[in-house]
């Protein structure tokens, strides 16, 4: 739904002739986005204002002739979004001047605190180069101190042992000090799941704020929340001084409509995303990247910046130069933009951050067949690689097979694949950079269907 | 474990069901019926609330939309007289639309019954197990545990507390074992011990991650091979905070795991789950338990009618 939210609005303008967005022709359209954003599980108390403060924008706004109305309402409502999330990346604020500086989590059941902790800690560590620590006080749920204390391990990070008959209040004064003598930077301090509507664990939550003095309160929601979003962060935010959200599960097909709730009600900045179980899965959040995505722009400005970190500039270079010379693109070609998109998180780590354009449907399964690609071509000679038709060779075919433990099929698969990405190549000598790369993708994932 | 559990355990089913509702009902007032009860005259207004209850309940926009038409389609036909009245009849409408899903569980003839439970990270799985344990057990059947979540550190030993609590046997692994064989394993020992249910764990996943999906896949083939006709039950757990999303859970776990029943958690907070009804109307399967807290007791079979009155808080 929100992917096409974009597409959907220009449609509902299409008919329109007039040079004036107008109460009556934008009727459709506000009821689409209303619409998008409920089914999005966005707040309903957050959804009515916002769609307010469209229409006023949008009503009685005369644009020139080469404008679109539809684009133009795109424009509010993408205006509306960036102005309600903010445009800045906050990250931690850690008093420097306090050691260590305490950062509390806080949330519902089930919402990922103990994962993020290790992943903040890991963060912490490689990207601060701080000396992290972390404590449990979730007494409550069965194994939630062992979990803490495997995960700190993963991630290199000094787990402070605590026991379920300990008081919460305690257990976290003794984390305290002991980092302190320790001369840790940074405590991390686990607490259990509890609902906004118990009001003695919020109390309890309270008290080890009041402990703790914490440079960070961060409240941790899952990407997937419906409605009830909006009353748990009010509660929260009432009852704890919240400095910041991790909205979690990011990697899953929610459409997160819950960071809006919660930041429209909280005020509080989203700095994190939490994308996967593996302990790295945690990035800063970029909110004038959602807007675009809510939109169906696509994150652009994400898969620039990630390709520039990670793509060896000197062989993307090479491989553009080569395409656009017209020079025959090879199977050293193809592995060149197979290591490139695993180094950018895979296929569907690729698209997500593209435009609506893919019309593919991402599996996990495509990263294993581009794997197997990837596999074929390794088991190659340097020069089969540079003239493919040597592969016409059914011995060739078959060492190549046994080489890469697939079979003839899979070969014939790979070089048929290959095949079509050369054809794609010829017709992409007049396009940009990134739709090269675009179609390109498009050519490798098709048709395995 | 602590106070909290102990105290939970303390009380009766009934008197924990609604003082759950009454927390809810506290913190957020009586929500639309304190408005309608007053008989008012109704409106487009009266509409309009009920309208807002339901989309604030996660009901969503397209059932939303159709309990409305039934509504306004009653006003005309001057059916209703008031707000109260389209109150009972918005009640009896989304009762109706739930009730198919109401079914009691059952163990049946197979031996052992093998029940395999699925569902995204966090939802709750673990302790379901923990909860329909203590709950079969009180049926009088005998129950082991198979800890198949061979991935989250510590589920294993989360799934041991609740055995130990439970007082039945857990079977498992190694961290980072292969679930399935961990299950497998659960199953022919259960048979060993003439146990009557298998209770299986599994790793938390996202339905949009269509290797881990696959593996679920997998687990049925490896407990088929012991019994064609195993799993006997796939309950996949859904959380009430979660929204429209768990359409999509529903749609994506039945597809790649045979879902035959559902459980909702977490129904004790302020969270209502309306998406039922939409789950109701896109892929009516059982609803065999609700989750109404964290100590063994807190399970209950699914009530439509107990459910269509608490969206409204009466």
């Amino acid at each position: 739904m929100f992917d096409n939210l974009t597409n959907k609005l220009t449609q509902t303008f299409s008919g329109i002739r007039t040079r004036k967005l107008t109460e009556n022709n934008v009727a459709e359209a506000i009821r689409e986005v209303r619409t998008a954003l409920l089914e999005a599980d966005v707040a309903l108390e957050v959804v009515i204002p916002f769609v307010e403060a469209v229409r006023k924008k949008s009503v009685g706004r005369e644009f020139v002739a080469s404008v679109r109305p539809g684009d133009m309402f795109v424009k509010f409502v993408h205006d509306e979004l960036v102005s309600l999330m903010g445009t800045e990346v906050s990250s931690l604020e850690l008093r420097a001047s306090k050691k260590p500086a305490v950062i509390l989590m806080a949330g519902l059941q089930g919402t990922g605190k103990t994962t993020t902790v290790a992943k903040l800690a890991r963060y912490l560590q490689n990207e601060q180069e701080q000396k992290v620590a972390t404590v449990s006080a979730d007494v409550y749920r069965p194994a939630a101190i062992e979990q803490l204390r495997v995960l700190s391990e993963a991630a290199n990070a000094h787990f402070i042992a605590t026991t379920a008959d300990e008081q919460p209040v305690k257990i976290v004064k003794n984390a305290v000090s002991v980092t302190q003598d320790l001369g840790f930077d940074t405590l991390i301090v686990d607490t259990a799941g509890r609902l906004a509507i118990d009001d003695d664990m919020m109390a309890e939550i309270r008290e080890l704020h009041d402990s703790l003095q914490p440079s960070e309160t961060l409240f941790v929601v899952d990407a997937m929340t419906g409605q009830d979003a909006a009353k748990t962060a009010r509660t929260f935010d009432r009852v704890l001084p919240l400095t910041g959200v991790v909205l979690t599960k990011a990697d899953g097909d929610a459409r997160g409509g819950a960071a809006l709730s919660v930041r429209a009600i909280t005020h509080k900045p989203i700095k994190f995303l939490g994308t996967g179980e593996s302990i790295d899965g945690l990035e800063l959040f970029h909110p004038d990247r959602l807007a675009s995505r809510i939109l169906g722009m696509g994150d652009i400005l994400g898969l620039v910046e990630e390709a520039e970190k990670k793509v060896d500039v000197d062989a993307s270079e090479r491989v553009v130069k080569r395409m656009l010379r017209g020079t025959t693109f090879t199977f050293d070609d193809m592995r060149e933009q197979i290591k490139q998109m695993s180094d950018m998180g895979g296929m569907a780590s690729v698209l997500s951050r593209l435009p609506t354009a893919p019309n593919v449907k991402v599996k996990e399964t495509d990263d294993d067949v581009i794997r197997k690609h990837a596999i074929i071509i390794d088991s190659m000679t340097a020069k089969e690689r540079a003239f493919p038709n040597l592969l016409n060779i059914p011995s060739r075919k078959k060492r190549v097979a046994a080489g890469s433990g697939t079979r003839i099929q899979d070969v014939n698969f790979t070089i048929r694949k290959f095949k079509q990405m050369q054809k794609a190549t010829k017709r992409l000598g007049r396009m940009g950079r990134s739709s090269k790369m675009l179609a390109q993708l498009e050519q490798m994932m098709g048709e395995n269907k | 474990m602590n106070e909290k559990t102990s105290r939970a355990q303390s009380k009766g089913i009934l008197t924990r069901f609604s003082s759950a509702l009454a927390k809810t009902r506290s913190q957020f007032g009586n929500g639309v019926s304190s408005l309608l009860l007053g008989r008012r005259q109704l409106d487009e207004h009266i509409l309009e609330e009920l309208r807002t209850q339901l989309l604030m309940s996660d009901v969503g926009v397209a059932a939303t939309d159709r309990l409305l038409d039934n509504l306004s389609r009653a006003v005309r036909k001057k059916k209703l007289r008031d707000g109260e009245s389209a109150l009972q009849a918005l009640r009896l409408d989304i009762g109706q639309a739930v009730a198919p899903l109401q079914k009691e569980f059952k163990v049946s003839a197979p031996r052992p019954f093998v029940i395999l439970v699925v569902g995204v990270n966090g939802v709750g799985k673990t302790t379901t197990i923990g909860k329909l344990s203590h709950h079969l057990q009180n049926q009088g059947h005998s129950v082991l545990l198979a800890a198949g979540d061979t991935y989250r550190a510590a589920a294993i030993e989360q799934l041991q507390v609740w055995g130990h609590r439970t007082g039945v046997i857990v079977i498992s692994q190694r961290p980072g074992a292969d679930s399935a064989s961990v299950i497998h394993d659960a199953v022919e020992a259960a048979a060993a011990r003439d146990i009557e249910v298998v209770l299986a764990d599994t790793a938390g996943r996202l339905q949009n991650k269509s290797n881990l999906m696959a593996e679920l896949s997998k687990i049925r083939r490896v407990v088929q091979r012991y019994d064609a006709s195993a799993p006997h039950e796939t309950l996949l757990v859904l959380d009430a905070n979660i929204g429209q999303n768990a359409i999509t859970q529903v749609q994506e776990f039945k597809e790649a795991a045979n879902v035959s029943g559902l459980i909702v958690t977490k129904l004790d907070g302020s969270a209502k789950a309306g998406v039922i009804l939409g789950i109701a109307e896109e892929d009516p399967l059982p609803l065999y338990f609700v989750g109404l807290g964290e100590s063994q007791d807190d399970l209950q079979p699914f009530d439509a009618h107990a459910y269509a009155n608490g969206l409204f808080d009466s």
